[in-house]
């Protein structure tokens, strides 16, 4: 099973090569991908640089164009699969069906992925881009229990990859609207989520709050610690009671579960957070080489170390993990 | 221009269910969408119901009916059920997930790609009808500028337009999870909801903490807490191409929405403005009505 760590920037890359990723993915500096954060992604001198490093080191790179392409800007999209190909990637992840096509016709000897982003849950969804676009892997969205993975794997022949760390996405991915009803743009078309520029950070009568083109997100007392205003991690109202109504802020961990994804036959997991430091992307591949390489040379006797653990937690949103969808319960 | 009756969204009894499509069957409508298109679990009717259903609604009005697939599909029964729906062999079928697209071009079956489907440009559409689309619902995010400029790069790519079929009115559908929120909000695990948004006519309305309406919940879908209304906006709707309105089902008062719809299309004037909001409509966020913040 292949570690699949994010890069937002070349040192982040070397790190994830220097601590045993198997691939890197990456994107270009513009909104073609689903993390086009400002100052974030690499240039076109630091992605040939990136690509040669991690080459020599015999990490794969693979290039994420996987928003969906607005019609004025479609040849940004095609721009991004021709140079990804000129690049020598090792695989290009996409979502909109526009794209893979063009790419799976003029660029026919470029490995395809879907992206998490095509929301494809099922077999018959995987079979269409496999018999249309001859996808090579598929991320699947994390709303699978454990159970549903094993059943589209067992189904499909299209290798899986599925999230394994990282921030937790509570809506089926590629579908989810709620970042541009608030603030006009959405993963899907501008490659963001609940926008930096959109956010306000006031304190309001002795309270912390945090606003989303003004709506309020959340209020937080003395003493409680405040995290991003992603919107599904907001405290709302709901039959008058104050919740984490959609979400907590928490962060997937699938460490517990390595046996069962390698039995599964999972090809890859990989690790969420293009838009986190070197030192974030650094210290997970440590963490998940280990564990993986641990399972590996005696599976039997494959257990969380404690250190692991405590490491991912203080990495983590809120410094709280869950299994996330994998457990039914937290369905 | 047309207007379409979208499906339920909501989880109402059988009972409330048969008396609001005889009601419907009365109105204006050119098409109606029967079927689950949220969660399995919601049975007031099964799928030989829905077909019962729909052979009586084409007996009884003259609208072309239409079944919805579900949009999140995930359980092996699921996807057998949309299988089914797909190979129904009378009526027309809305894909609202990929395996619908696939199961319905293996058999080369023309069907309505709905809002859930992720098409937003022209090379992407071409992809769709290739695949036997033959009607465009928008993701409700689509503004007017980016359907008519979807709609231009197909025509610069010599392939014929679909039907364009705009969500109008109603609570938008905005995302979907694996999470039933409805059962979380009443400290329920999703296996033993027991099956409580019944409860919930039209969703619950989730605020922000200064009471401001934010989204609905609605089992694994949250919507909108606004109704998005485009009738202010009818004439543009045609401007961008727009062939067919949909009109989403409320619990209340849809009679008087559709005739509202119709009066509009039958050349009275559309009002100046209206309530909710129009936003995405107007390149904006959707929450926004561009007559209430002076947009226009």
């Amino acid at each position: 099973m292949q570690l699949v760590c994010p890069a937002g920037s070349l040192p982040a890359l070397k790190a994830a090569v220097r601590q045993g990723a198997d691939a890197v993915y990456v994107g270009f500096r513009d909104d073609t991908n689903a993390r086009h954060f400002a100052g974030l992604n690499l240039n076109d001198q630091q992605l040939e640089n990136g690509i040669a490093h991690a080459h020599q080191h015999n990490t794969k790179i693979y290039i994420a164009v996987n928003t969906y392409a607005q019609p004025d800007g479609w040849q940004r999209w095609q721009r991004a699969v021709d140079q990804a190909a000129d690049l020598g990637v090792d695989a290009l992840i996409a979502a909109d069906p526009g794209v893979l096509a063009y790419a799976s016709k003029h660029h026919p000897q470029l490995n395809l992925h879907l992206s998490v982003q095509g929301s494809a849950t099922n077999a018959a969804a995987l079979s269409f881009y496999q018999d249309r676009y001859n996808i090579k892997r598929a991320v699947l969205p994390r709303v699978l229990s454990l159970a549903q993975v094993k059943h589209v794997a067992s189904q499909s022949t299209v290798p899986i990859e599925v999230f394994a760390f990282g921030s937790l996405c509570i809506m089926a991915e590629g579908r989810c609207h709620l970042s541009s009803y608030l603030t006009g743009e959405s993963p899907n078309l501008c490659g963001v989520c609940s926008p930096a520029k959109a956010v306000r950070w006031s304190n309001e009568e002795g309270e912390l709050t945090s606003r989303l083109n003004e709506v309020l997100i959340d209020r937080y007392s003395e003493g409680e610690s405040a995290g991003y205003p992603t919107l599904c991690k907001g405290r709302f109202m709901v039959n008058g009671q104050r919740f984490h109504a959609l979400e907590e802020p928490t962060s997937l961990d699938t460490m517990d579960i390595i046996p069962e994804l390698v039995k599964i036959g999972v090809s890859a997991v990989k690790i969420e957070g293009r838009q986190r430091s070197p030192a974030y992307v650094e210290q997970v591949t440590r963490v998940w080489r280990a564990a993986l390489d641990s399972h590996r040379q005696a599976p039997e006797r494959y257990q969380v170390e404690p250190i692991w653990r405590q490491t991912l937690a203080g990495l983590s949103e809120g410094s709280q993990t869950t299994l996330g969808a994998y457990h039914r319960s937290w369905q | 221009m047309k207007l379409s009756l979208g499906p339920v969204l909501f989880f109402w009894e059988r009972d409330t269910l048969m008396q609001f499509y005889a009601e419907m069957a009365e109105q204006p409508l050119d098409v109606i969408y029967l079927g689950e298109t949220v969660c399995s679990k919601r049975r007031s009717l099964s799928l030989d119901d829905w077909l019962g259903l729909a052979r009586d609604l084409q007996q009884q009005s003259s609208a072309q009916v239409v079944l919805s697939g579900l949009t999140l599909v995930e359980a092996a029964s699921e996807l057998s059920s949309l299988k089914r729906l797909c190979q129904n062999g009378d009526f027309l079928v809305e894909a609202n997930d990929m395996s619908a697209v696939h199961y319905l071009a293996e058999h080369k079956v023309p069907f309505v790609g709905g809002p859930a489907l992720n098409i937003y440009n022209g090379y992407t559409l071409s992809e769709f009808i290739a695949c036997g689309m033959m009607r465009w619902s928008p993701p409700v995010e689509c503004s007017a500028q980016i359907i008519a400029a979807a709609l231009n790069q197909l025509d610069e790519l010599g392939v014929a337009r679909p039907e364009v079929e705009v969500f109008a009115y109603g609570h938008l559908p905005l995302a979907y999870s694996a999470r039933c929120f409805t059962a979380r909000s009443e400290n329920r695990p999703k296996d033993d909801c027991d099956l409580c948004c019944i409860k919930y006519e039209e969703g619950i309305p989730l605020l922000s903490q200064e009471g401001q309406a934010l989204f609905t919940i609605n089992g694994i879908q949250t919507m909108s807490a606004e109704v998005n209304n485009l009738l202010a906006d009818f004439p543009s709707l045609a401007a961008a191409g727009v062939d067919i309105a949909r009109l989403s089902p409320r619990a209340q008062g849809m009679s008087e929405v559709i005739a509202a719809w119709h009066k509009v299309r039958q050349g009275e004037p559309a009002p100046l403005a209206v309530q909710g909001c129009n936003g995405y409509w107007h390149s904006r966020p959707g929450m926004v009505s561009v007559e209430e913040v002076g947009l226009c």
